[in-house]
């Protein structure tokens, strides 16, 4: 209860101070499990892409995030852990052997959605990085899974990395229509196709 | 305290003087709304629902229901509920304007500062009733420290553009909407009290001039007046919408400290210096490949598309009124 209520309260606090609004444009908020895929900026892109999700769907949608960065304080472990219910990733393997992706495939079992940034950090300038595998992988053990195209605009101009305190500019977030894996596509084409279906999404 | 004692301190917070006029206009402004929602029903009767242009229409008009009663609600509040309301105005307009701008990560301190030090700071001196510096303060200190903070980026790249936009926006968005509430500052023999009346005719004429130009290009526009600026201004839509701005502000002559024929031509200059803000911040919208500031306001577009034209009245009106009317 404490938790939804603080999720609403960052989610009220972000929202008034960049005006965002979410565009469906090649689909609509619908319960269908779902992978929201999006470029990453900032720390406020998780919680804008959540936060603008209706409340129903917002709940069963759960952010991934790098482990390193959200296990490091209290706060930001009973962020990650209580009001966002995040699903966390070791970016930073000790043993190669394991599966970096086997907490999201567990989370999707469980029949949740994620909100998911494909080049696995901030970017640190305002081009979009190379996608990490770790889409093309998922894409191909879920082939049921709708993978959501999601661009995020001015989040990298609202609080760039390393800033503290965020600019109130709008942000805009448009989601297009689902990216399906082809038949015989190779990995590299794959990702790269997905990252240009998010730049080319404009509201 | 209960509801009924605490309305006469609300309402105590306007001046006797303003209290019978300004409830006469908000009358009249909710006749005439009452009017256009009732010619929005028919049309959309008429018409059907899926008509985009009346659907447009009827949107535009609740949006003025709302504003005239956010507007009506900050009159209640007085000196600060004025101060506040277009504070917050400036805030919303400040971010669409800066939106669109081309900034980078070497302007965030000058971005943070104007929000959240340069805004407040300028309408504090407005509620201080503080001329001196609040006439001067964006001008003057806001335009040297801006640069410098930009400086701290350490980022030349585009550097004067970067800083004659952000200036920009500190001079539209923050300098010229802080001279609507500055109109309560002004010391006027035998109108004192009454400087909300001075907003109100302010506001009115220059939105109704908004409203008239649209409505008289619609109807009788033929000829483009900027096309490569503002494709839907027209020739007969500025002449009958001015035209007809000025005679409306003429006949709002008691409500100000002016004669019939000072408060036509305080009208003209109000409605001109509207239709200049218009077709600038037009200008601005095209360059930048838009058509709206935004999408705050249902059927409008953004804050700065319903205040475009406030933003170039307000500070010329502030000074003609200070000029001709003050000691």
């Amino acid at each position: 209860m404490l938790d939804r209520l603080a999720g609403r309260f960052l989610i009220l606090l972000a929202r008034l101070l960049t005006g965002a609004y979410a565009n469906w444009v090649g689909c609509r908020p619908e319960p269908q499990q779902r992978l929201y895929f999006a470029n990453h900026s900032s720390h406020l892109d998780f919680l804008l892409l959540w936060g603008l999700l209706p409340p129903a769907l917002r709940y069963r949608t759960r952010p991934v995030a790098g482990a390193d960065y959200w296990n490091a304080t209290p706060l930001r472990r009973y962020l990650i852990h209580r009001v966002f219910r995040g699903v966390l990733v070791e970016r930073n393997r000790k043993d190669a052997g394991d599966n970096p992706l086997a907490p999201l495939q567990a989370a999707l079992d469980a029949g949740d959605s994620l909100i998911f940034f494909p080049e696995g950090t901030r970017s640190q300038t305002d081009e979009m990085l190379p996608f990490k595998s770790g889409l093309y992988h998922l894409a191909q053990a879920n082939p049921t899974l709708a993978l959501v195209p999601v661009r995020m605009e001015n989040l990298n101009r609202v609080m760039p990395k390393g800033e503290l305190l965020p600019v109130p500019l709008v942000c805009i977030l448009t989601f297009g229509a689902p990216v399906a894996l082809g038949e015989d596509e190779t990995k590299a084409a794959f990702l790269e196709r997905a990252r240009q279906t998010i730049l080319d999404l404009r509201a | 305290m209960s509801l009924a004692s605490s309305l006469p301190s609300i309402s105590s917070n306007v001046p006797e003087a303003a209290r019978v006029p300004t409830l006469t206009l908000f009358m009249g402004i909710g006749a005439v709304l009452l009017f256009a929602s009732v010619v929005g029903w028919l049309l959309r009767w008429r018409l059907g629902g899926d008509n985009a242009v009346v659907a447009n229409l009827n949107a535009r008009i609740n949006a003025w229901w709302v504003m005239v009663a956010v507007i009506g609600l900050a009159l209640l509040g007085g000196r600060t509920g004025v101060v506040v309301l277009f504070g917050l105005v400036s805030f919303f307009a400040l971010r669409e304007f800066l939106t669109l701008t081309h900034t980078r990560r070497g302007d965030h301190l000058a971005l943070l500062a104007c929000f959240f030090v340069f805004l407040p700071l300028q309408y504090w001196f407005v509620w201080h009733d503080w001329y001196g510096m609040f006439s001067i303060f964006v001008p003057v200190y806001a335009f040297l420290l801006m640069p410098f903070l930009a400086c701290l980026g350490h980022d030349t790249t585009h550097f004067l553009a970067r800083a004659t936009q952000t200036q920009w926006g500190l001079m539209i968005c923050v300098y010229a909407i802080s001279h609507v509430p500055a109109l309560l500052a002004l010391r006027i023999e035998g109108f004192e009290d009454r400087n909300l009346l001075l907003i109100v005719f302010l506001i009115l004429v220059v939105q109704s001039s908004d409203v008239l130009q649209y409505v008289w290009g619609k109807l009788f526009g033929r000829h483009k007046i900027a096309p490569n600026v503002s494709p839907s201004k027209t020739v007969e839509g500025f002449i009958g919408g001015i035209a007809s701005a000025t005679a409306l502000g003429a006949s709002l002559w008691w409500i100000t400290p002016f004669s019939p024929p000072a408060a036509a031509a305080m009208a003209l200059l109000i409605t001109l210096m509207g239709f200049v803000g218009g077709l600038v911040m037009s200008a601005i919208k095209r360059d930048r490949g838009v058509k709206d500031w935004g999408q705050m306001i249902e059927g409008h577009g953004g804050m700065l598309d319903r205040l475009d034209s406030v933003c170039f009245s307000a500070p010329v009106f502030f000074h003609a009124v200070r000029y001709f009317y003050t000691a």
